[in-house]
């Protein structure tokens, strides 16, 4: 049984710079400040040819605003609708959740690697988010569930900082129901909360992993990345099985701006989606 | 005295008032002169007419954080070291608008911005400045996606390449293998005597700008005299910079204290960035009118020593000016040979002098080489 999906071409005529217009479809609100939109390209044939991997992400454009690098959250077995989940956090995600059904924004992309999903087959995978980095492991759990026969047992540890800031929560459910394991814990509960009160990293001690047959993914704050890492490595999960994505600003998303540069690494171009041995000497380096 | 042109690869000699009558033939031929001109007390890189604004009877003299100005008896056009400029000001421009967009009607349409590339002819290239145009090419051009406005102005050049007839004190082409002699893409190289050039023709151009020159072929006894001239530079090249060591020198000492120290002198300002002839990071500005009908992006030069170029949502990655330090030196001496396969530095010594502090990047290599702890 195959899982691959179709390798993205990068759309982008002459000019990498320049984006194609998409129009928003629709808007959910996921939490305080928080808000998916589904978009697709106004050009019916760009719509049609484009295609992204779990992982990847888009060059949002607001005229008079800027550009963002925001990833891809939506399902990649159907790219010709894009899902991107942005945050409130800077002058263009600020514009951005002002936006209404039919509004349009400049679209460039996919770029960037992708999670290594036909890796996982007949394995475990173990994927852990910590709030809006289940945006980018959200079209992981949509590819899985497609082929949900293709993997071993499929685990989610997921962290917010409060329950309201829990991304994708009306999911759980299906997501339940399609065999994969989810885990949930916050930093500070409120008065409904009835589940566990911590950080992310401390989810692993309620699974039990296979060393040898176990991916893990993650995403989330720096600091969190580090002791998932940690938690993962005293699990005896090679190296080379834990897959992280990785931030940084970034201005051109092709490798011209130099500023998403991690070492020898262009995040854009090598990366958001890394293997940890790759970048073990660099990874946790004081303000690298 | 002949009336049909060298072939490529050949040498011939001219008269020094030769140089004016290829100018002129290079002109003749569409393309925009750039040459080195005197300008607010330094040679700068900029449009010129003709001979008469080379910086005939000038010289510098450079060291750590200081560049001066001084004339000289001897009647040279190009017996100078480098200026503050390189020639990615005009290949990969400053400031230059990227898109243009305006709302009609409720939707937004693309303007036409790009002008035709210039066509240009730099005059007086140095190697060390041919190396870094090299160097910039793999990272504008030689990877998945290319920059077209980087790539429409690099593809008409004319290069009428120098070779060296003075060394500065800041310069190292030596140690770091790109000159001083000019070897490989130029289309005209000039070796500069006392009443002659020495000209290796490099291409077809360079052997059609010769047109209507009295050019001769060069004897044997010419060669060795050009030859004697970049031998001389090259035994005058005092900076020794050791490089066998370094990707893994510095990834290797991330840590290093030196950080610390150097962090103590340097003031951030960048100036080493602007002047390096590889260095390539840029942002993107928007600007906007006021109804927000019409936008533009525009790319400008941007340096990994300004605090907001590793801004990202709660913060900036290197805050401090000790990462932002190490960041720019390991980017240009290790993670460059990772990214590209060449080294990011050419030893042209501009980031030496035109450093305020006069902080010396082979001085602060060697300390950490020194210093380090394994």
């Amino acid at each position: 049984m195959s899982v691959a999906l179709p390798v993205p071409e990068i759309h982008a005529g002459l000019d990498p710079m320049r984006p194609d217009w998409a129009v928003i479809q629709a808007i959910k609100p996921e939490a305080y400040g928080i808000q998916t939109f589904t978009m697709r390209f106004s050009d019916p044939k760009l719509a049609a040819s484009f295609r992204f991997q779990p992982g990847q992400f888009n060059m949002l454009y607001l005229p008079a605003f800027g550009e963002v690098a925001i990833s891809l959250s939506s399902d990649p077995g159907e790219p010709q609708v894009m899902g991107h989940t942005i945050r409130s956090a800077g002058n263009v995600t600020r514009a951005f959740n002002r936006l209404k059904v039919g509004d349009v924004a400049g679209v460039r992309g996919p770029y960037g690697s992708w999670w290594p999903v036909e890796k996982v087959e007949s394995k475990n995978l173990v994927i852990v988010a910590g709030g809006i980095g289940l945006a980018p492991l959200r079209p992981v759990i949509l590819a899985v569930m497609r082929e949900r026969k293709a993997y071993g047992r499929v685990v989610l540890l997921y962290g917010a900082r409060t329950p309201a800031d829990l991304l994708y929560t009306d999911e759980f459910e299906k997501w339940q129901q399609g065999d994969i394991e989810v885990h949930t814990t916050v930093d500070l509960g409120d008065e409904h909360w009835r589940g566990q009160v911590g950080v992310v990293p401390q989810l692993f001690y309620r699974i039990r992993v296979d060393s040898k047959q176990t991916l893990v993914m993650t995403c989330g704050p720096e600091i969190m990345m580090r002791f998932v890492i940690y938690e993962a490595l005293a699990r005896r999960i090679p190296k080379e099985a834990i897959y992280i994505s990785m931030e940084r600003n970034m201005k051109c998303a092709v490798g011209f701006c130099g500023h998403c540069q991690y070492g020898p690494t262009f995040i854009c171009k090598q990366g958001p989606v890394l293997n940890f041995a790759s970048i073990e000497p660099f990874f946790g380096k004081e303000d690298f | 005295m002949t009336a049909s042109l060298p072939r490529v690869s050949a040498s011939v000699v001219v008269p020094k008032a030769a140089l004016q009558k290829i100018l002129e033939n290079l002109c003749a031929a569409g393309f925009a002169l750039i040459g080195p001109t005197v300008r607010d007390g330094a040679i700068t890189l900029d449009e010129i007419a003709g001979v008469e604004d080379l910086p005939l009877g000038w010289t510098d003299e450079q060291q750590p954080g200081q560049y001066r100005l001084k004339p000289t008896r001897q009647p040279e056009y190009f017996g100078f070291g480098l200026g503050p400029h390189s020639w990615k000001k005009f290949l990969l421009p400053s400031r230059m608008k990227l898109l243009s967009v305006v709302r009609q009607n409720g939707n937004w349409t693309f303007q036409p911005v790009s002008e035709p590339a210039p066509r240009y002819a730099f005059v007086g290239v140095r190697s060390c400045d041919l190396q870094a145009i090299g160097i910039q090419d793999r990272v504008l051009i030689g990877g998945e996606f290319h920059d077209p406005h980087y790539a429409a102005r690099r593809e008409q050049i004319f290069v009428l390449a120098v070779n060296c007839g003075k060394a500065n004190s800041t310069c190292f082409c030596t140690s770091m293998k790109t000159g001083p002699r000019v070897t490989a893409g130029f289309d005209l190289a000039l070796t500069e005597m006392p009443e002659v050039f020495v000209v290796e023709v490099g291409s077809e151009a360079g052997s059609q700008a010769l047109g209507d020159t009295p050019w001769e072929a060069a004897t044997a006894f010419d060669l060795g005299r050009a030859a004697q001239v970049v031998q001389r530079v090259e035994r005058s090249i005092q900076r020794q910079f050791r490089t066998d060591d370094l990707p893994k020198l510095l990834y290797n000492n991330l840590e290093h204290s030196q950080w610390e120290e150097v962090a103590t002198r340097c003031l951030s300002c960048a100036n080493c960035t602007q002047v390096c002839p590889t260095c390539f990071c840029v942002t993107v500005e928007e600007s906007s009118n006021l109804t927000a009908t019409a936008a533009e992006r525009t790319r400008v030069w941007d340096s990994c020593f300004v605090l907001d170029f590793s801004h990202v949502h709660g913060g900036n990655i290197r805050p401090t000016l000790r990462s932002r330090y190490r960041q720019w030196l390991t980017h240009k001496l290790a993670s460059w040979l990772d990214q590209f396969g060449t080294s990011g530095c050419v030893g042209c010594g501009r980031c030496i002098t035109w450093c305020p502090v006069g902080i010396d990047l082979t001085e602060e290599v060697q300390a950490i080489r020194e210093k380090a702890p394994k």
